[in-house]
């Protein structure tokens, strides 16, 4: 890829004509174009694409986002709300960057490079090109990989050298404003050798039920020993189809954490794949989904342990209300001599209403024997017992409810280790319930 | 260890010299085409719907493709071209004992194989003089209004009993190799368990060994009417040389209101054989079905014994053990489909894999929306021996509404080090070490078999072990 992709806005966003058949601006741009079209959609027998509606995933119609004007540039930094104390900051909206708060003199001084995407590519074209979508999307979203790659033109860059550890989260906020928009934010966090640092990312559309097409790629990178946490916030408008495509690479004595909060979106799909490779890696894989309406969640996940001594920990939770449907299908891939390999992946479903689907497929490949895999997948509903006892303490039984499946989902977000982040989406938690 | 007793189970294919007669009133000859079907139809002396319903089947065969999109693509390894599919009167490849491998020999010597079984599951004789047993259990099943005959007899005589459910629990479309078995099916029982009739002998397809039983289509069908209980067992723990590399059975089971059945399946193909097997029960109000699923043998076995629970209160269990030695994949697992409320069903399923056997777990849980108190428990654990040992797990669970619940669980583990040292240091060898560990690993199931059965997987779990280690 070349940074001229990325300062092809000007065609994009003046093309009025349907995203899906906006020409594409660089060789590298359009040989990923070509990539897309060429690749065929998703069809039921696609057995990475099991159980999914792939009926619902025509994405005509949808154009490519404008500018937005000053006075929603106004109200939508008024609502970026964050966390009280951070490291660093910016805003996005309609994939063009609203503000951008940098981070203090020391780390600067210190080497650690935050910069919008393009500027980053601009400036650092060597280290952009080594980590920019290095690897293959092997979930089944090769092609809206291939669409974020021939579209992207907003994100993060966040470059932490060897040793430096920033304590306090940085965060960006996406935003998506207008009917049948498209964005295509991507982050790109490079975590040197026991480098440290936690990035938040918010997705969030300005009105709550405009369509929109939402097409999202993070790669992240921890060299030797460092510690990433990665938490992305997925509240699309509920009229949105969201595809997450997330890498994580994991060197030797690394640890990263992940949390992919699904709270909008309304056809959900999303690829998080961990690749240990780096002796004494470890991955903890999180997520948690709150689909109601008529909602389909569908988490693909790969933890795969490519050398020997990696340890991966997969969490995911799903609370389902109304017609919603959730998919998780994940793998553990235990690769030939990764031996002592360290693996555990666990789905639960809590499932609301007679007409919510939950559907898991947690699998298995395992080439090594010295190893310890395990993985459970459980569906059921509200314990009866539960709810009694809160009805007898005076609680109103949707209260009630609600108190439950929170605390069913806070079991995720208190795996972060980290009070204000988790603070943080426990109140995004309950604002969503509050609808 | 020895080298004289690994491999023990794999069968040297250059050693045995197989010759067919050059001309035999029942042959249909090699490949699959029309010709075919109408012959085995007309040999069989069949009547004109079954004709037909073999052909509707060749069709539907044809027009299907093999389901390498999930599956092994060594499925493509098969030349149907080059497979015989009918060979009638139990007409077997004529060789001598002298020709039977050593370690073959040996084998049955482990397992304490009757003399005269030995030749027949060595391929020596053709006819193995179980007709006496056979009659016998025949008649004595008879007196209570049990009918257990072969499929073609089934069709012929009591096509009022057996037309109704043939072919309904598993549709001839259902995959391609239900197809084939459709077009082609020949050998397998038929039983008939009357109303509250409950059948005190295990029935077993060993007693009808010569009713082209162990053949490579067989069709079983067992209704057990209401209240009845029946308990069927096929395959034996010792190796059985074949020369057909393709095996493709169907079974269908139909459990009436109330009714048990037990479905036993003990598989020792030899290494070459390709075995792909459709096997599906309808289980209506309050019945019962458990299938009991054993596989040692063959190349790549594909099988997934499912129950439809159709009724209220039905209940289906799938109890799984595979043995994957070298060269070897076993990728069986379990379906559960629940249709009716409060129907519960349980799956356990334990894999070994041995040297670079590699074992598979698919399983399907269904439990719709609308249905109350459904309950469905999976566990699958594998165990791997070697360094190059696979295993795989791809369960695959649908839950809906508020009223159902499902687990599933799954670990992957080697034999603990420690538990082998601590037997070495009272003096077992290392082999004889591993051999209890994997015997303690699939003892919980093993002793839901049949006693002689249990005892025999016992002697063969230990004889794989021997070759295993060092």
């Amino acid at each position: 890829m070349n940074p001229a992709i990325l300062e092809s806005e000007e065609v994009l966003t003046t093309n009025a004509a349907s995203i899906l058949s906006a020409g594409p601006v660089s060789p590298e741009q359009a040989e990923a174009w070509e990539k897309f079209t060429a690749l065929p959609m998703p069809v039921r027998t696609d057995e990475a694409w099991r159980f999914a509606n792939v009926k619902d995933l025509d994405l005509g119609g949808y154009v490519p986002a404008q500018p937005v004007d000053d006075a929603t540039r106004d109200e939508l930094l008024t609502r970026s709300m964050g966390l009280a104390s951070i490291a660093g900051r910016m805003v996005f909206a309609n994939d063009q960057l609203l503000v951008q708060e940098t981070l203090g003199d020391s780390l600067r001084q210190k080497g650690v490079i935050w910069l919008p995407l393009d500027q980053a590519a601009a400036e650092n074209p060597e280290l952009f090109r080594k980590h920019f979508m290095r690897e293959e999307a092997i979930l089944g979203g090769q092609k809206f990989a291939a669409l974020h790659a021939s579209q992207v033109r907003a994100g993060t860059f966040l470059y932490v050298p060897r040793g430096v550890e920033i304590d306090l989260p940085i965060e960006a906020f996406h935003w998506e404003h207008g009917a049948n928009g498209s964005v295509f934010p991507h982050t790109l966090i490079i975590a040197e050798d026991m480098a440290k640092v936690t990035l938040i990312d918010y997705y969030e559309s300005a009105v709550p039920d405009a369509p929109a097409l939402a097409c999202a790629v993070n790669d992240l990178w921890l060299g030797a020993g460092a510690s990433v946490t990665y938490v992305c916030v997925q509240n699309w408008s509920r009229k949105a189809h969201s595809f997450q495509l997330n890498s994580t690479v994991v060197g030797r004595d690394a640890h990263s954490k992940s949390l992919f909060a699904q709270l909008g979106g309304r056809h959900v799909r999303s690829e998080s794949i961990s690749h240990l490779r780096g002796q004494g890696g470890r991955s903890d894989m999180l997520a948690v989904t709150v689909a109601e309406g008529a909602q389909e969640v569908d988490a693909r996940t790969f933890q795969i342990h490519e050398v020997p001594n990696t340890q991966s920990d997969l969490l995911y939770k799903n609370s389902l209300d109304d017609t919603a449907r959730t998919i998780f299908a994940g793998l553990i891939r235990v690769d030939p001599g990764a031996h002592r390999t360290d693996a555990y992946q666990k789905v639960r479903n809590l499932l609301l209403s007679d007409e919510a689907e939950a559907n898991s497929a947690p699998g298995l490949e395992i080439e090594a024997d010295d190893v310890r895999c395990t993985h459970g997948a459980t569906s059921g509903q509200i314990e009866q017992e539960e709810l009694f006892y809160l009805l007898s303490r005076g609680i109103p039984k949707k209260d009630a409810q609600r108190l439950i499946v929170f605390g069913f989902l806070n079991e995720v977000i208190e795996r972060l280790g980290n009070e204000p982040v988790q603070e943080k989406l426990r109140e995004l938690v309950r604002a969503r319930f509050s609808e | 260890m020895s080298t004289a007793t690994e491999n023990q189970i794999d069968i040297d294919r250059t050693r045995g010299d197989f010759s067919y007669p050059e001309s035999h009133t029942f042959d249909a000859g090699t490949g699959l085409t029309k010709g075919t079907v109408d012959y085995i139809s007309k040999v069989k002396g069949e009547a004109e719907w079954i004709r037909e319903f073999r052909h509707r089947a060749l069709e539907i065969f044809r027009s299907k493709p093999m389901p390498t999109h999930w599956a092994s693509k060594d499925l493509e390894n098969i030349v149907f071209e080059n497979i015989r599919y009918y060979l009638a009167n139990g007409q077997k490849p004529t060789r001598s004992w002298d020709d039977v491998p050593d370690d073959v020999k040996r084998t049955f010597e482990r397992l304490g194989i009757p003399e005269q079984e030995r030749k027949f599951l060595a391929g020596v004789e053709a006819q193995f003089d179980s007709e006496a047993v056979y009659s016998n259990i025949k008649a004595a099943v008879g007196e209570q209004g049990v009918i257990f005959c072969g499929s073609t007899e089934g069709l012929r005589e009591h096509p009022e009993i057996f037309r109704k459910w043939f072919g309904k629990v598993i549709p001839t479309g259902d995959n391609k190799f239900s197809a084939l078995n459709s077009a082609v099916f020949s050998g397998g029982s038929f039983i008939y368990v009357p109303p509250g009739v409950k059948v005190k002998h295990p029935l077993q397809a060993y007693f009808r060994i010569n009713a082209e039983n162990f053949g490579q289509f067989e069709r079983t069908l067992i209704i057990a009417d209401e209240g009845s209980e029946v308990m069927y067992m096929e395959g034996c723990t010792a190796p059985k040389f074949e020369t057909a590399t393709l095996h493709s059975a169907v079974v269908e089971l139909v459990a009436l209101k109330g009714a048990k059945i037990q479905y036993v399946t003990v598989q020792n193909w030899s290494a070459n054989v390709f075995n792909l097997v459709t096997k599906r029960a309808i289980a209506h109000e309050e019945a019962e079905v458990k299938w009991i699923d054993c596989n040692i043998g063959s190349r790549l076995t594909m099988k997934y014994p499912g129950v439809v629970l159709k009724g209220r209160k039905a209940r289906g269990e799938v109890i799984s053990i595979a043995l994957a030695s070298d060269g070897q994949h076993q990728d069986t697992g379990a379906k559960m489909i629940h249709a009716a409320a409060e129907t519960t069903s349980n799956i356990v399923s334990k894999s070994i894999s041995v040297g670079t056997g590699r074992s598979t777990y698919r399983g399907l849980v269904h439990i719709p929306k609308h249905l109350k108190g459904c309950k469905n428990n999976t566990e699958c654990d594998a165990l791997l021996i070697n360094s190059q040992s696979r295993t795989d797990t791809y369960p695959a669970i649908t839950v809906r509404g508020t009223g159902n619940s499902s687990q599933h669980e799954a670990s992957v583990s080697q034999i603990s080090a420690e538990q082998i040292f601590y037997m070495q240091q009272r003096g077992l060898t290392e082999a004889q070490a591993m051999s209890l560990s994997v015997n303690g690993f699939v003892n919980d199931l093993v002793r839901q078999f049949p006693m002689e059965y249990s005892v025999e997987l016992k002697r063969l779990i230990d004889l794989e072990m021997e070759g295993s280690v060092g």
